[in-house]
C-alpha cells in the first residue's frame, strides 16, 4: 500500500492516504479499547436482508452506531425496540469502507426497565401461540354454581381479602380455598408453578383463580413466564386469570379459561349472584302460577266450549228430528193419498167386472131366473114338481108362475 | 353439595314453566307439574338462605399429602 509521494506536499511531509488513516484508526481503535459493556437507548433499529443488525444507542450526550452481525443476533432473545434501554457488550472498531465508527455488539442482556423484557416476552407469546395455548377453542366453560373455589395467590395481599369479600356477598354457599404462592420476585414462576400443581391436586375445586393486584411491569413478571402460563394452561380445574388492572394483559391471562381484570372481578365471574337468582326464582314462580292458571282457565273454556257444542248438536239432533218426522208424516199421507186413489181405480174397475158379471145382464138376454119362496134358486125339473108354485125373476121385476110339471 | 342440585332444579324448573306455557298438556298433567314446580322452587329458596361461607387453607404437608386446613375469614 505504498504510494508515491506526492511531490511538494505541504512541510516536505509524505500524506497518508484515507484508507490508511482509516485502518491506522481502526487498529488504535480495537487496541485501546478492551471489549466493554456500554447502556444507552436504542434507537433506529432495522434488520438488513442478510440479517445483520444495525441501530443506535443512544444518551443525552452521545449516540453511538451499533452494528450486530447475523450470528450474534440470532443467539439475542429478541430484537431491541425502538426506545429500549440495554446494555450491550462489544468493541468499538472502525469500517474504513464507511469511515465510521462502529459499536461492533456481541450480547444484549436487557434491564429490567424494559429492555429486552419486552423481547423475551414476544418471544414466549410465540411459544404459547405455536402450540395453540392461547386458541378460543381450549377455553373452557365455568360451572354455573361451583361449590369450591381455589385461590392460588399471596396469603398476604389484597387478592384474597378481595375475592373473600366479593364471593361472601354474592355466593355464600361455597367453599374458598387459599392455596399460597409468591406472586413477585425470582422465586415467583417457581412458586406459581407449585402452587398450580398442588391446587390440582385437590379433587374437590371446581375453579381456580391465579392473580394478583396491579403493579407494574416487574412487579407481574412472574405471569408472563412462559413456564407459569404453561402450567396454568394444563390445569385440569378451569382457570380465571385476574392479573393487575385494566389494561395489563399477562401471558397467564391469555392462556386462562376467563380473563378477569382485577381479582374483584375474577371472584364475580366465579360465582353467580344470590340476589339475581331469587329474582330469577321469583320470576319463575310467577310463569309457573301463571302458567298453571291459564291452563286451568284454559281447561274451563275447554269445557264451555264442550258444553256449548254438545247443546247445540242436541239442538241440531232434536231439529233433524222433527224435520224428518214432519217429513214421514208428509210422505205417509201423500202415500196414503196415492194408495187410496189406486184402492178406487181398483174398485171402479172390479165394479165394471161385476157389471159384466151381473145376472141382470144374463136377463137382459132372455133369461129368467126361478126361486122358491124362500129364495133358493131353482135349477133343475127336480126342483120344480107339478104345482109348485115360484117366482120367476125377468130383466125388469118378478112374476108369479106354477109348475104344471114336465111335459 | 347444593350445586348440581340447584342446577338440575332450575333447568327442571324452567321446563315445567315451558311445558305449562306450550298449553298443549293435559289438564291432569300440567297440575301435577305445577306442584312439582312449586316444590322444586321452595327448594331452591331454601338451598341459597343460611349458607356460610367457608374458608380453607391448601398445604403440602411434609410427607407430601395434601392438606386442607380451616382458615379464619
Amino acid at each position: 500500500m505504498t504510494l508515491p509521494l506526492p511531490l511538494g506536499g505541504p512541510a516536505g511531509e509524505r500524506p497518508l492516504t484515507v484508507t490508511e488513516l482509516a485502518t491506522l484508526a481502526k487498529e488504535v481503535l480495537e487496541s485501546a479499547v478492551p471489549p466493554v459493556w456500554v447502556v444507552g437507548e436504542v434507537s433506529g433499529f432495522r434488520r438488513h436482508a442478510n440479517g445483520h443488525w444495525f441501530f443506535t444507542l443512544k444518551d443525552a450526550g452521545a449516540k453511538l452506531n451499533c452494528v450486530m452481525w447475523r450470528a450474534d443476533a440470532a443467539r439475542a432473545t429478541g430484537e431491541p425496540q425502538e426506545g429500549m434501554q440495554l446494555f450491550a457488550r462489544g468493541t468499538l472498531s472502525l469500517y474504513p469502507p464507511w469511515g465510521e465508527t462502529r459499536f461492533m455488539v456481541r450480547d444484549l442482556l436487557a434491564t429490567m426497565e424494559g429492555g429486552l423484557h419486552a423481547a423475551l416476552l414476544e418471544r414466549a407469546r410465540a411459544n404459547l401461540e405455536k402450540d395453540g395455548l392461547f386458541a378460543l377453542e381450549r377455553k373452557r366453560a365455568l360451572p354455573q354454581f361451583p361449590r369450591a373455589i381455589g385461590v392460588v395467590t399471596s396469603p398476604s395481599g389484597a387478592v384474597w381479602r378481595d375475592i373473600v369479600a366479593v364471593v361472601g356477598r354474592r355466593w355464600p354457599s361455597v367453599e374458598l380455598v387459599l392455596i399460597g404462592a409468591k406472586v413477585q420476585g425470582e422465586e415467583a414462576p417457581a412458586d406459581l408453578r407449585r402452587a398450580l400443581a398442588l391446587a390440582n391436586r385437590l379433587e374437590t375445586l371446581d375453579v381456580l383463580i391465579v392473580g394478583r393486584g396491579g403493579g407494574s411491569k416487574e412487579d407481574l413478571w412472574a405471569f408472563n413466564d412462559e413456564g407459569v402460563a404453561r402450567a396454568v394452561a394444563a390445569s385440569r380445574v378451569p382457570v380465571i386469570s385476574a392479573v393487575g388492572h385494566e389494561g395489563d394483559v399477562s401471558l397467564t391471562d391469555l392462556v386462562a379459561d376467563v380473563r378477569a381484570a382485577t381479582p374483584s372481578a375474577a371472584a364475580e365471574k366465579a360465582v353467580p349472584d344470590r340476589v339475581e337468582l331469587l329474582h330469577r326464582l321469583g320470576v319463575l314462580r310467577g310463569s309457573l302460577a301463571s302458567g298453571a292458571t291459564r291452563r286451568v282457565a284454559l281447561a274451563g273454556e275447554q269445557l264451555r266450549h264442550a258444553a256449548t257444542r254438545m247443546a247445540r248438536s242436541c239442538e241440531r239432533i232434536t231439529e233433524r228430528g222433527t224435520a224428518r218426522l214432519r217429513d214421514a208424516r208428509t210422505r205417509m199421507a201423500l202415500a196414503a193419498g196415492r194408495a187410496m186413489e189406486a184402492r178406487r181405480a181398483e174398485v171402479a174397475r172390479l165394479a165394471g167386472q161385476l157389471d159384466a158379471l151381473s145376472p141382470l145382464k144374463v136377463l137382459e138376454r132372455g133369461y129368467a131366473v126361478a126361486r122358491d119362496a124362500d129364495g133358493r134358486v131353482l135349477r133343475r125339473t127336480a126342483d120344480l114338481p107339478p104345482g109348485l108354485g115360484f117366482r120367476l125373476r125377468v130383466v125388469d121385476g118378478e112374476v108369479r108362475a106354477r109348475s104344471e110339471g114336465t111335459p | 353439595m347444593s350445586g348440581p342440585s340447584l342446577q338440575e332444579d332450575l333447568a327442571r324448573l324452567d321446563a315445567i314453566v315451558r311445558a305449562l306455557e306450550a298449553n298443549d298438556l293435559d289438564l291432569d298433567k300440567a297440575l301435577a307439574l305445577f306442584e312439582e314446580g312449586v316444590e322444586r322452587l321452595r327448594a331452591a329458596r331454601e338451598r341459597l338462605s343460611g349458607a356460610e361461607l367457608r374458608l380453607k387453607q391448601l398445604r403440602e404437608a411434609a410427607d407430601g399429602s395434601v392438606r386442607v386446613d380451616d382458615l379464619a375469614g
